[in-house]
């Protein structure tokens, strides 16, 4: 691929004369790169999709928020104890609608990375997801939470201050809001820091997310007692997006751009707010009491259905 | 064939067999080492004589130790999908859950039973950590939601005993969504009036003391239990440094503001007797309840 690429860009930069030849050669090239693309990403392997979900230029909330929010205005903080960056969330609008908009954030640079501590949350960021939702639903205001977590931090200060309650009360907020809550799994939906934010009335989940119980690597270190054999565990846990919705978890796949959302982040974040705009649609008409009867119902069907 | 083969070698076998029998008799102590007679051990409630360490218990036995005169009615558990994403490690998990269930003669985790303590009646769900971890996968969800909801149709007080590793991998991404199962399972019983009560017995991690461990209007710990979310392992290797003493201990948590009790494993059936009494009173679940139990049993 990285070849193919190669060549059309040399080959870009010779038709800059305007040769014919080259122009048409331009055309086969890069056709050649799309169909080896879509083969390519048509069958990638779980352990593949797991790599696609973790790019680096894969678009984050910042980049979604950013192009799809209009009078963002984040809100911070838990009012127990601090703020943390692996959880951002706030009011803005979409496509015209007011929302509450909440996720982690993985950061895009490595000082930023750093700063987001990598999208594993502490206890405070599920609680301050608490608390918006909580503030959501006395505005009567709909729910958004984009989910991008290799998991909860696993540290000292996060065990301290309870981040199993707090991923606990997170999932039991998510379940009881009386107001519409539609989640997206945008690339990493990792076990309890994932679901603490996650059990909405529609999940949506980008085509090359995956969302797991436990990293590939966790679990092959302890079934297979070698993280070594990551891929073997990757393929076992099914955890891409059409094993998704055949096991009946999430309820719709967001298309991604050819080659993954970080070839085109544009178009990628542009998908998701179509689909999330069209999920809040069909929920807006429901009442607080019918929505939280149909999210719990949701679940409890959960589970009832196999791969077969 | 003859004689010697047919009569004398078994018992032989059978005398042989004898001198195995002390070995399960005693057992040493896995904090202190102390050797422990298995009828002293039995008497004490599985608490070691010497430093108070509490060893795991089978979900039964728990169970028994908290009903008055150790009478209770077990529940049967719903039928749930078995191996659904047919996952195969080294193993395939289907073995592994045949395994389990003849090692333990139990369906899957947990044990539902309902009884009365201190003459109260109660619903208890207790997990069994010799069942695969004591792992949470749909058989487990399922089974809990039952409980909570015989206890909604009792009137009664749901009890939660968690000792388990958190959430079944075998079972992958179904495992997880048991998070917010058992969660909705512990909000029918919230918005039904009832209490809900947990033990937290050695270990409480992963995936179920983020779901429905955590969330109990009071929450009871064994002395000495690890609690938490993540594997103590798995913090180290994150922030290569060496946990405090008494991480992730019941003692801890408790100081920490995660527990109301600690409570010694002689003194968890009057304590839950009380905390009946006194909930019950308002939530009108105990006498009434017992009333309704004889009635429908």
């Amino acid at each position: 691929m990285a070849e193919l690429e190669a060549r059309l860009e040399e080959l870009r930069h010779l038709s800059g004369g305007g040769d014919i030849d080259v122009v048409e050669e331009v055309g086969r090239v890069q056709s050649r790169i799309d169909r080896q693309l879509r083969q390519t990403y048509a069958k990638l392997s779980a352990w593949q999709k797991v790599q696609v979900a973790r790019h680096p230029e894969r678009p984050h909330f910042g980049d979604y928020v950013g192009t799809l929010v209009e009078d963002w205005t984040p809100l911070a903080g838990d009012r127990l104890y601090g703020d943390d960056s692996a959880i951002l969330g706030g009011l803005g609008r979409l496509r015209g609608r007011t929302i509450v908009i909440m996720g982690h954030e993985k950061g895009a640079s490595t000082e930023m990375r750093v700063k987001h501590n990598f999208g594993m949350a502490h206890p405070e960021g599920y609680r301050k997801a608490r608390r918006l939702m909580r503030m959501a639903e006395r505005f009567r205001l709909p729910v958004i939470t984009l989910v991008d977590t290799p998991g909860a931090f696993p540290g000292i200060g996060a065990e301290e201050r309870g981040q199993a309650e707090a991923i606990a009360r997170s999932i039991d907020t998510c379940l009881g809001v009386r107001t519409p809550l539609v989640s997206a799994i945008i690339g990493e939906g990792g076990s309890g820091g994932a679901i603490a934010l996650a059990a909405g009335d529609a999940v949506l989940m980008l085509e090359h997310a995956v969302y797991s119980v436990i990293s590939p690597e966790g679990c092959a270190s302890i079934l297979w007692r070698s993280a070594d054999q990551a891929q073997l565990a990757a393929e076992a846990l099914r955890l891409t997006a059409q094993d998704m919705q055949k096991l009946g978890v999430i309820d719709e796949i967001v298309p991604e751009p050819l080659g993954g959302a970080h070839r085109e982040p544009k178009t990628a974040i542009e998908a998701l707010g179509d689909a999330l705009d069209g999920a809040l649609s069909r929920l807006a008409h429901l009442d607080g009491a019918v929505l939280v009867a149909r999210r719990r119902e949701k679940y409890l069907q959960m589970g009832q259905k196999g791969l077969g | 064939m003859n004689w010697l083969s047919n009569l004398v070698r078994p018992k032989l076998r059978a005398l042989v067999r004898k001198t195995d029998v002390p070995d399960n008799l005693w057992t040493n102590c896995p904090s202190c080492g102390q050797m422990l007679y298995h009828r002293d051990l039995e008497a004490n409630l599985h608490v070691c004589s010497k430093c108070g360490h509490h060893l795991r218990l089978r979900a039964h036995k728990r169970i028994e130790m908290l009903f008055d005169e150790g009478r209770f009615e077990t529940v049967a558990t719903p039928e749930a999908l078995v191996d659904p994403l047919r996952f195969r490690d080294r193993k395939r998990y289907g073995e592994r859950l045949r395994d389990a269930q003849a090692a333990t003669g139990m369906a899957d985790a947990i044990v539902l039973a309902e009884g009365t303590i201190g003459g109260h009646i109660a619903v208890i769900a207790a997990l069994d950590f010799e069942f695969m971890g004591g792992s949470m996968g749909v058989a487990v969800g399922n089974a809990f939601l039952a409980g909570a909801r015989l206890a909604v149709r009792r009137r009664a007080p749901f009890i939660a005993i968690s000792s388990s590793g958190g959430a079944r991998m075998q079972e992958g991404i179904l495992a997880l969504m048991q998070l917010p199962r058992t969660v909705i399972a512990v909000q029918e019983v919230r918005e039904a009036g009832l209490p809900y009560i947990t033990v937290l017995a050695d270990p409480t991690t992963g995936g179920v003391s983020a779901s429905f461990a955590m969330l109990g209007d009071i929450a009871i710990a064994e002395p000495g239990a690890v609690i938490g979310f993540a594997g103590a392992r798995v913090i180290e290797e994150t922030i290569r440094q060496t946990l405090p003493d008494g991480f992730q201990r019941s003692e801890y948590l408790h100081e920490h503001g995660m527990l109301d009790l600690v409570v010694p494993r002689s003194e968890l059936k009057p304590t839950l007797a009380r905390l009946l009494r006194l909930l019950g009173e308002s939530s009108g679940a105990s006498s009434e309840g017992a009333a309704r139990l004889a009635a429908d049993p």
